[in-house]
Formats: structure tokens, C-alpha cells, sequence
């Protein structure tokens, strides 16, 4: 018994047999915020045999509160955040491979990873719905399991969708969620990410062990603050004529048209976004959230303008917005859905 | 009425009389939601339609994004 993991093996549904299978096994993470970094941790810590993470960002002072994995000098170094991440991670266990992917986790990029490296399970830590829903699909089409996770405030939920065991996503939103609150609208305590994470990784090692039959089924959500916790079954809500699990899916969050465009606007250091699906902003609310959380908003009845610092976020009625102060895609993408969910 | 809802006894008004009146009341009618009644998923066309009665055990999840 390699003494490292023997405590893991000793918990007898996972054993000798369960710790040989978790080291076979390849898992994505999708995000490296406070959820992708303790996810990360556990994962690699359990002993798997390779981990990617891909992840646009890069390291602020406004991460260590509760983004486990890094340090102040990552922030004073701004380093992409999967960069800080493997760092970090290779020093907690060199048997682990670590990949970093700094970049956009796009309908591309997650098919690519999906046909190339056949991963056994993706691990959502995104803070954006547009993203989970091309994760759903790519999960979906090449059937490998995902598990949703998110949270805000003292809130958090989460959720297992396996190919041919359970509904999707989409079964149960049935529409693409319109963003609203997001931890820099709301705010975030450390441990709703914690009790996520628990959740996410729980049903993570009975996925690595293949113990089908002790996964939970339910979405679950819970306030730490409120003391509230709800769970429901989702078996349910499978629906025939879903595009993603139904008889004749086409997976639309895959297609062209539902990818988020970008667009750096020449000679105006800025970057436009649209996103996949046309939103219907009410403006005036849209500028009374960002102004609660001491930004110096403006809305006029086409556009809210909103001041960060050195750079401007544009939003129109319909989703569209404009971040000025930057050529960068990845950074605008990341105010974008920041500020936007 | 009185309510179970995600586990706790809860008093309503009487104008609560469906699941859509439920959200409402508690603000969540713009919040992406999932609603259980007795066990059962309640679909989004059928909230202003389903009643609600004493006793009933209700589950509310709702969708949020941050990660």
C-alpha cells in the first residue's frame, strides 16, 4: 500500500481497487477560481493520474481570500491563473500530470481537449452559464460525465449529469439564464466555495471508482448563512426533445452561431462581446447593481456605462457590450463575465 | 396554509394559492428556479396552474452562477 493514499484506501468503497482506478484516470477542470483551486487540490492530492486546467485569468489581490491555491506573489506577478495553479500543484504531488491552458474554454477548445484526450470527467468551475452550457454539450456528445458547481453570497449548489444515466443541464434550466448576481455583484464567504467543492469532489471520487449506483442523483443547494438545504431529484425532467440528451440531439451550444464573438474594435482599444444568446437587460436596475457595489454607473435608455478604473464596461439592452481600455479578447471576456454572469 | 418548504415548516398568506404565487411571494419569479412538489418537478408552463394545499412539501432550488 503506497502509505501516501492510505487513508483514502482504507475507506472501504474506495479501497486498493478504487485508488488503482483513480490513478488512471484523467480529469478537466473548467475554471481556476475558488472553485477550480479546491477542486484542483483534492483531485490531485487523491492521487489521479492527470489533471488540465484551462482558465483565461490571471491572479488578483481580490482572489486569495478564498482561491486556494495562490499566493500574494502571484498577484503582485499577475500570472495566469493555471500557470499559478500547476505551480502550486506540482509541489503538492509531482505524481500528478499537470496541464495548464491559459485560455478561452470555448466550444473548440473543449471539443478538441474531448476528442484528443478522451478525459473521464470535467469539472465545472466556471462563473458563467454560457460556458457550462458548451461544457453540457461537449459532456453529452462524447459522453463523459460533468459536475455543475456554483455559488454565490452564503449560497452554493451543485449537481452530477452522467450521459445515459441522468437528464442535462438544459433539461432542467430549459433557457440560458439571464446572468444577475455573481461574486463581484454579491459578494462571497468562504465557506459556501468549501461546501461546493465537497459536493463537486464527493460525487468526483464515486465517478473515479465507478461506483455508479452511490451517486446522488439530486441537485442539491444549500445557505450556510440562512441555514436553509434543499435537494431534488432530477430524474424526472429528461426530456425526449432535448438538443443536448434527447433522441436527436444537435448540441446548438456547439454551432457557430451560439459561440460567444468577439471582436477587438480597431483603433479604439476595445473589445466587443456578444454573447450567444441575446439578452433583455433592464437597464436602469442593470446600472443600480453595479452602483451598490460603489461603481460609478450610467444608463441612458440604450446603454449602461460603468467605470473600472482605467478601463470602461459599455452594456446594451441586448447582451452586447463593449469593454474600452483593451485590446485583449481574454481580458475583455473576463470583465464581460465578471460583471455579467 | 403551512408549507414544508426545503424542509421547514413555513406559514404563507392566503393569496398563495399556487406555485407561482409561492415565488412570488418570496421574490424568486425573475430567478431561475426548480420547484418539487411532493416529490414531483413542477415544469415552468405549469406553475400558475398547480395549487398548492396545507401540508405540502415543497423543495426550491434556485440557479446561480459564481464560481
Amino acid at each position: 500500500m503506497n502509505e501516501r493514499y492510505s487513508r483514502q484506501q482504507l475507506f472501504a468503497p474506495i479501497g486498493e481497487e478504487g485508488q488503482k482506478k483513480i490513478r488512471g484516470k484523467h480529469v478537466v477542470l473548467v475554471g481556476a477560481g475558488a472553485l477550480g483551486t479546491g477542486n484542483a487540490e483534492a483531485l490531485v492530492r487523491s492521487g489521479i493520474g492527470k489533471l488540465t486546467i484551462i482558465d483565461r485569468d490571471y491572479v488578483e489581490w481580490s482572489n486569495l481570500q478564498r482561491q486556494q491555491l495562490y499566493s500574494e506573489a502571484d498577484a503582485k506577478e499577475r500570472l495566469p491563473k493555471a500557470i499559478a495553479a500547476k505551480r502550486r500543484l506540482e509541489q503538492i504531488n509531482s505524481e500528478v500530470e499537470i496541464e495548464a491552458i491559459v485560455g478561452d474554454a470555448g466550444p473548440e477548445e473543449l471539443e478538441t481537449i474531448a476528442l484528443k484526450q478522451r478525459p473521464d470527467l470535467w469539472i465545472d468551475a466556471t462563473d458563467n452559464f454560457d460556458t457550462r452550457l458548451v461544457i453540457n454539450d461537449v459532456a453529452y456528445k462524447y459522453n463523459i460525465p460533468w459536475i455543475y458547481g456554483a455559488c454565490v453570497g452564503s449560497y452554493g449548489l451543485s449537481c452530477a449529469f452522467i450521459p445515459n444515466r441522468t437528464p442535462c443541464l438544459y433539461c432542467l434550466l430549459e433557457t440560458v439564464p439571464q446572468g444577475g448576481l455573481t461574486c463581484d455583484t454579491a459578494g462571497i464567504i468562504s465557506p459556501s466555495v468549501q461546501m461546493v467543492i465537497s459536493y463537486q469532489m464527493a460525487e468526483a471520487l464515486k465517478i473515479l471508482v465507478e461506483d455508479w449506483s452511490a451517486l446522488r442523483g439530486k441537485l442539491v443547494s444549500f445557505d450556510l448563512w440562512t441555514n436553509e438545504y434543499a435537494a431534488i431529484r432530477i430524474d424526472g425532467v429528461k426530456k425526449d426533445g432535448c438538443p443536448t440528451c434527447g433522441r436527436h440531439p444537435s448540441y446548438p451550444f456547439l454551432s457557430y452561431e451560439q459561440r460567444t464573438k468577439t471582436a477587438v474594435l480597431c483603433g479604439r482599444d476595445s473589445v466587443q462581446i456578444r454573447p450567444p444568446a441575446l439578452r433583455q437587460y433592464d437597464l436602469n436596475e442593470l446600472a443600480e447593481l453595479f452602483r451598490r457595489q460603489g461603481l460609478q454607473a450610467e444608463a441612458n435608455p440604450y446603454l449602461v456605462s460603468v467605470s473600472l478604473g482605467d478601463k470602461r464596461l459599455v452594456v446594451f439592452r441586448d447582451g452586447r457590450a463593449l469593454v474600452h481600455g483593451t485590446k485583449d479578447v481574454q481580458e475583455a471576456k473576463a470583465i464581460y463575465y465578471r460583471y455579467l454572469g | 396554509m403551512t408549507l414544508v418548504i426545503n424542509g421547514e415548516a413555513i406559514a404563507v398568506p392566503d393569496e398563495v394559492k399556487t406555485v407561482g404565487d409561492l415565488l412570488a411571494h418570496f421574490r424568486l419569479e425573475n430567478k431561475l428556479c426548480i420547484v418539487e412538489v411532493n416529490v414531483r418537478i413542477i415544469q415552468k408552463h405549469e406553475y400558475e396552474t398547480t395549487a398548492l394545499c396545507d401540508g405540502d412539501r415543497v423543495e426550491i432550488v434556485h440557479f446561480v452562477g459564481g464560481g
